[in-house]
């Protein structure tokens, strides 16, 4: 049984680990010592806690240990003359406690690992590591990168950081929006790895996910005043509350047309709402607003028969009409599908060059299906299942495609579209378009 | 402040047209001129072609000379600006400026600080 107190420093852990990293980095300009220092910090908590009992602030406590802690060993490493230790004491004597607008350190160290100067595979890393807290084993595994890949990913990312002299700051007002989309973009790159992994038997992890809405919650406690900075934690909270709707007992994909919506949670599909109404009383619509209030409709229908599939295909017309690009086109074609039929959106989807996709062949073959033209669905399937690495993917594709008639194979025949309209993706795992 | 170098890699093929070469003059003159009313400018310069370009290795104790340039390619350094500011954001900022100059790519290198003589 875990002593209760380890089980705090683990908690502790969990929910100040960035922030004291981003405070020590702003205090000593660079991030290992910063980092060294923390872990420093907690393995003293884990052996002082147990017995002494929680300080009245824990998170404080931490601070002042990891920074008492760099101290005393920058002052032992440049006393031998080591020039980097000596750089990290002297900015650290010279930090001012807080100059102009007061942001949040983590607010820094998030736009410091999503610079563009980095990698995007950098940049994730960076964050999970630095604001998350997730160590380098957790995040190769979450990634399927082996370890040493991953850890010299990071080495590489932060020797960048420190060598290139990437600031630490926020960025000036004028570049924010560019800047914004990139720490944006990586939240939901965490989030849409974690929803759907790209490979491996496990349809969803659940940490990554729940990491990015932590990281989704914190830059809208951060950052109130921009509406894609909400509309990101609506969208990513909106499709968090069908996770276990998602999956059904044997793991296998359920669809959204399919799914019960009895096992939503309720208290997810409530905020996320909530937060798409604020945005659209701001009135100032961006790409993750857009795909959060699509979400939205989905979450207002009591069964998929309900769904607002005209009020979904004008917010994706709108969509395309702020970031175009074939990944909208497609799943805007899955709502075309809805209001036109089949065959306009068939036309849409052939027209798409995305042909590495595989969900654009799932799309296609369900649209073909419900056309009566079951062989060349049956080849769509079979499309799809050769560009998916993610099992529970396949193994659903591959029982859609066993549910096509045998008859409609084999004569090839044009059957009347079945009675039940289903639509492969109104659900689409969402992805960066 | 820290010194970063900017680099220009030029496509050996094909020489711009001597009007739009005199455009780039131009702009590159005025990029210069603003990096030295910043205080930000150390130095600079254009290059002749790669294939003026000469090699010299070591080779058992002696230094061997071949014709160069050392990394055959279609595009090659044509110049480069050093400049000195207090991050990577400046460096990149005016790296925007140069490029949008020079009309091709820029390359963005910081300096060790211990290597500066």
């Amino acid at each position: 049984m875990p002593c209760p107190a380890l089980a705090d420093v683990e908690r502790v852990f969990r929910e100040e680990y960035g922030r004291a990293v981003a405070v020590l980095t702003r205090v000593f300009g660079d991030i290992d010592t910063a980092e060294d220092a923390v872990q420093d910090a907690f393995t003293e908590a884990a052996r002082r806690w147990p017995d002494g009992g929680l300080p009245p602030s824990p998170a404080g406590w931490i601070i002042t240990t990891a920074r008492n802690r760099a101290i005393d060993r920058l002052r032992r490493e440049s006393a031998r003359a080591d020039k980097h230790a000596e750089a990290a004491l002297i900015h650290a004597r010279d930090e001012p406690a807080e100059e102009g607008p007061v942001h949040d350190d983590r607010l820094r160290l998030m736009f410091t690992c999503c610079h563009p100067a980095l990698g995007t595979g950098a940049q994730v890393a960076l964050t999970l590591r630095l604001l998350g807290g997730l160590t380098t084993p957790e995040i190769a595994h979450a990634f399927l990168v082996p370890e040493p890949t991953m850890a010299q990913r990071l080495v590489r990312a932060k020797g960048k950081i420190r060598d290139a002299g990437i600031p630490y700051r926020v960025p000036a007002e004028a570049d924010l929006p560019g800047r914004l989309a990139a720490v944006l973009a990586v939240v939901y790159l965490i989030f849409n790895e974690g929803y759907t992994a790209s490979s491996g038997d496990q349809l969803a992890r659940a940490d990554l996910c729940a990491e990015a809405i932590r990281l989704g919650r914190l830059l809208a406690r951060l950052m109130p005043d921009e509406p894609e900075v909400i509309g990101l934690l609506a969208l990513m909270l909106l499709t968090e509350s069908r996770r276990t709707a998602r999956t059904g007992p044997d793991g296998a994909l359920v669809l959204l047309a399919d799914q019960d919506r009895r096992l939503w949670d309720r208290a997810l599909v409530a905020e996320g709402q909530d937060l798409v109404r604020r945005c659209l009383r701001r009135g100032q619509p961006g790409p993750y607003q857009i795909q959060a209030a699509i979400s939205a409709v989905h979450s207002d229908a009591p069964d998929a028969a309900a769904t607002g599939w005209r009020q979904v295909l004008a917010l994706y017309d709108q969509l395309m009409a702020v970031s175009p690009g074939p990944v909208v086109a497609l799943n805007r074609a899955v709502a075309v599908a809805e209001v036109d039929g089949p065959a306009a959106a068939l036309a849409i989807v052939a027209g798409l060059d995305l042909d590495s996709y595989y969900l654009l062949h799932a799309i296609r073959a369900d649209l073909l299906r419900r056309l009566g033209r079951e062989a060349e669905a049956a080849l769509a399937y079979q499309a799809a299942i050769d560009r998916t690495q993610n099992a529970a993917e396949r193994e659903f594709l591959a029982r859609s495609r066993a549910r096509l008639t045998p008859a409609g194979l084999r004569a090839r025949s044009a059957r009347p579209p079945g009675p039940r309209s289903r639509s492969p993706a109104g659900d689409p795992p969402p992805r960066p378009g | 402040m820290k010194q970063y170098l900017l680099s220009i890699y030029h496509p050996d093929q094909p020489v711009p047209d001597p009007e739009v070469m005199e455009k780039i003059q131009q702009d590159v003159t005025a990029v210069n001129e603003e990096l030295q009313a910043a205080g930000a400018w150390v130095f600079a310069g254009g290059l002749y072609p790669s294939t003026t370009a000469t090699v010299l290795r070591v080779r058992d104790g002696d230094v061997l000379v071949t014709d160069g340039p050392f990394i055959e390619g279609k595009e090659h350094v044509g110049g480069f600006w050093i400049i000195k500011v207090p991050d990577l954001d400046a460096a990149l900022e005016w790296g925007r400026k140069a490029t949008r100059a020079c009309t091709v790519p820029v390359e963005v290198r910081p300096f060790r600080e211990d290597s500066q003589a």
